[in-house]
């Protein structure tokens, strides 16, 4: 590390990619990329969040990492020590004093290596410890930001997650899907469910954006997409210019592939006057599009953005949905619901999902923490999408699966893509029964006069 | 000049000087960064985020049940530092006569066996707090110097006053002189440590409460 904060040191040649194996950059060019990438959009925001913990360690019993493994390390706040550390020695208000003091140690590169699986593998970026922190903190932020320093200086984990948005950063999808390529698949999706399927028009008030991961693992999502919304009766278009969701690059820390992400969707759904912006069943991609999409692209959004669940609570409001509740015999044991971290704890509609179920008549039993305190599942962050870090989510699965269990129901309804994941692999791994439903799925299967419609 | 008067002279000038400028130089270190316009829409709930700061900076005093079972003695142990504390800083009679005439304003002040339960009490918290420190083990790998400095610089003032108000066998001066510098030096290290904290959870937590009540997440 130089003396001179990084972000105000000459800028070097940003460092490619790379995974944490390669050398072919000197230690300290990826040390000073690391803090120029964790400091980039730094505001007094973040800064007096450096500035405020107590190192009073509530946020560690927030955590299911911690809780669920008893180990300290998994302490949320800890999670940033290292960038927390060079941020007191070089660009806080007394760096000079403390380099001189020798108060604050040197952070080494090997260090932020040791730390790749602190800030990738067991952070969720659920928000949950902010919850509890005393004083604000919230650490979902910071760990976002200390990605962007390790994508900088090569060091997101190489296997899936760095994989899939290297992929993402190229070519604008996860999967490399070519936009024929996915027009051709919604245009079968449309006509294996028998429904009419629009594709690209030149105009439509409701545009909503897909996940690639619904492409390829939960087709009939997208086929209840379109359900639902010919049920609605508006005009609506997917975009294949604007299609992909999913931002995989937000959770690997990649601010170039996030930014082209965002920009597609919002350019797609602007070009064909969109008034509605309809952001899939997935957490992430929906605090990005909804929180941050305005402010990467610079300027007020021509259209709303709403998560599924209250797009389709509106429609209820509004009548142009109409549900016929779901028959339950009276022995069920009923159903319970998983509320996403993004749309419940970190943008406040727990009560969207709460109004479709009971409009669906639904039996619920909620989790003993639910709402604004429930559990992340465990996947959140990215951290579905690490290989290595199978057996560390399934520990941290294992409160999901408890309360689950507390609550005596046999079913757990989602409204995310990477919950309903890492529920169903979390379940076969620990060999339960519990089923594991898309709360749009249900409600798509649950149309009134929907054959007329569809 | 006795150590007394330096201690009530150019030490308290000096400590009180250092107190202020840190805090501003922090506090102004921090607020000149460039704020970033938020250009999303407010959320449907939102409270906007003046009313999500105030209403934060205030609401994060109060534990959240959710956490309880798991937190509850960081919780019992943080308030009883803070509000003993509260309660011999501005109910004990030296402390109310010291910033009447340093200020012109008083107050009633509180019965003296009050002021020697709460010391009591503060004392007792945060011997607890130090010991919790050394050995709860995500507090251990927390904890830093400034950690175990900052509690000791609380600790000696509490203590000494503690002394002084009890009118123990040892002479008067001598701990006064003590418990006015051991302030002191409170003071002077409150803007580089973690005391600092008495201005910057106040500042971090407006900061979470604006964002998540422009959202309307407030919870």
């Amino acid at each position: 590390m130089t003396a001179v904060p990084p972000s105000m040191s000459p800028a070097s040649k940003p460092a490619p990619r790379r995974i944490a194996e390669s050398r072919s950059q000197e230690d300290r060019v990826r040390l000073d990329a690391a803090m120029r990438g964790f400091v980039s959009d730094f505001g007094p925001e973040a800064a007096t969040w450096m500035e405020a913990c107590l190192h009073c360690g509530q946020c560690a019993e927030a955590c299911q990492f911690y809780v669920e493994t008893g180990d300290p390390k998994y302490t949320p706040i800890w999670k940033i020590e290292p960038f927390k550390q060079a941020y007191s020695r070089e660009m806080g208000p007394f760096a000079p004093l403390f380099r001189l003091l020798g108060l604050t140690p040197k952070v080494s590169l090997g260090e932020l290596e040791r730390w790749q699986d602190l800030l990738y593998d067991s952070c969720n970026m659920c928000g949950r410890c902010s919850l509890v922190c005393p004083a604000g903190i919230d650490i979902a932020d910071l760990v976002e930001k200390a990605r962007h320093g390790m994508f900088e200086a090569g060091l997101v984990p190489p296997d899936y997650l760095g994989a899939l948005a290297g992929k993402e950063r190229e070519t604008g999808s996860p999967f490399g899907i070519p936009k024929d390529a996915m027009r051709q698949s919604l245009l079968e999706i449309g006509e294996k469910h028998g429904l009419a399927m629009h594709v690209d028009e030149p105009h439509a008030d409701v545009v909503p954006a897909v996940s690639s991961i619904d492409l390829k693992m939960y087709p009939d999502s997208i086929a209840a997409t379109a359900r639902v919304l010919n049920h609605i009766g508006v005009s609506w278009s997917f975009r294949t210019d604007g299609f992909d969701a999913d931002n995989v690059s937000l959770t690997a820390g990649d601010r170039v592939g996030q930014k082209r992400v965002t920009q597609a969707i919002v350019e797609a759904a602007t070009r064909c006057g969109a008034k509605v912006l309809i952001m899939p069943e997935c957490g992430h991609s929906y605090t990005e599009m909804r929180w941050e999409a305005a402010n990467t692209v610079g300027h007020a959004l021509p259209f709303r953005v709403l998560h599924m669940s209250e797009y389709l609570a509106e429609c209820l409001e509004a009548g142009s949905l109409r549900l016929r509740a779901v028959e339950t015999p009276a022995d069920s044991p009923g159903v319970t619901f998983h509320d996403p971290c993004q749309v419940s704890r970190r943008s406040g509609r727990s009560d969207a999902p709460r109004a479709v179920m009971a409009a669906l008549g639904l039996d619920l039993h909620e989790l003993a923490d639910h709402g604004p305190d429930s559990w992340c599942c465990g996947g959140g962050g990215g951290v579905a999408l690490i290989n290595r870090a199978k057996p560390l989510r399934n520990h941290a699965f294992a409160i999901k699966d408890r309360q689950v269990a507390d609550s005596g129901a046999d079913t757990v309804y989602v409204s995310c893509t990477g919950c309903r994941q890492t529920f169903e692999h979390g379940f076969k791994d620990l060999g339960r029964v519990t089923k594991v439903g898309s709360l749009l799925d249900l409600v798509a299967e649950q149309l009134e006069e929907r054959e007329a419609k569809a | 000049m006795t150590l007394l008067d330096f201690a009530r002279g150019p030490a308290l000038y000096g400590s009180t000087l250092i107190l202020v400028c840190g805090l501003v130089w922090r506090l102004t270190g921090v607020f000149l960064l460039p704020a970033r316009r938020d250009r999303a829409a407010p959320g449907k709930g939102s409270y906007g985020a003046l009313w999500g700061a105030l209403r934060m900076m205030i609401a994060r005093s109060l534990p959240r049940r959710t956490f309880l079972g798991r937190t509850l003695a960081t919780v019992l142990l943080g308030y009883a530092m803070h509000l003993g504390l509260g309660i011999v800083l501005l109910g004990g009679a030296p402390h109310v006569l010291l910033i009447e005439q340093a200020t012109g304003i008083g107050w009633p002040t509180l019965p003296k066996g009050v002021v020697a339960l709460a010391s009591g009490i503060t004392l007792v918290a945060l011997l607890l707090a130090l010991v919790r420190r050394c050995t709860h083990p995500v507090l251990r790998l927390l904890s830093n110097g400034d950690d175990y400095l900052s509690l000791v610089l609380t600790l000696i003032p509490v203590a000494t006053g503690m002394l002084l108000a009890e009118e123990t066998a040892l002479p008067y001066d001598t701990l006064l002189t003590w418990h006015i510098l051991s302030v002191e030096a409170l003071m002077i290290w409150l803007p580089f440590g973690k005391l600092s904290h008495a201005v910057f959870v106040f500042a971090g937590r407006a900061m979470l409460g604006a964002k998540l009540g422009r959202r309307g997440a407030l919870s």
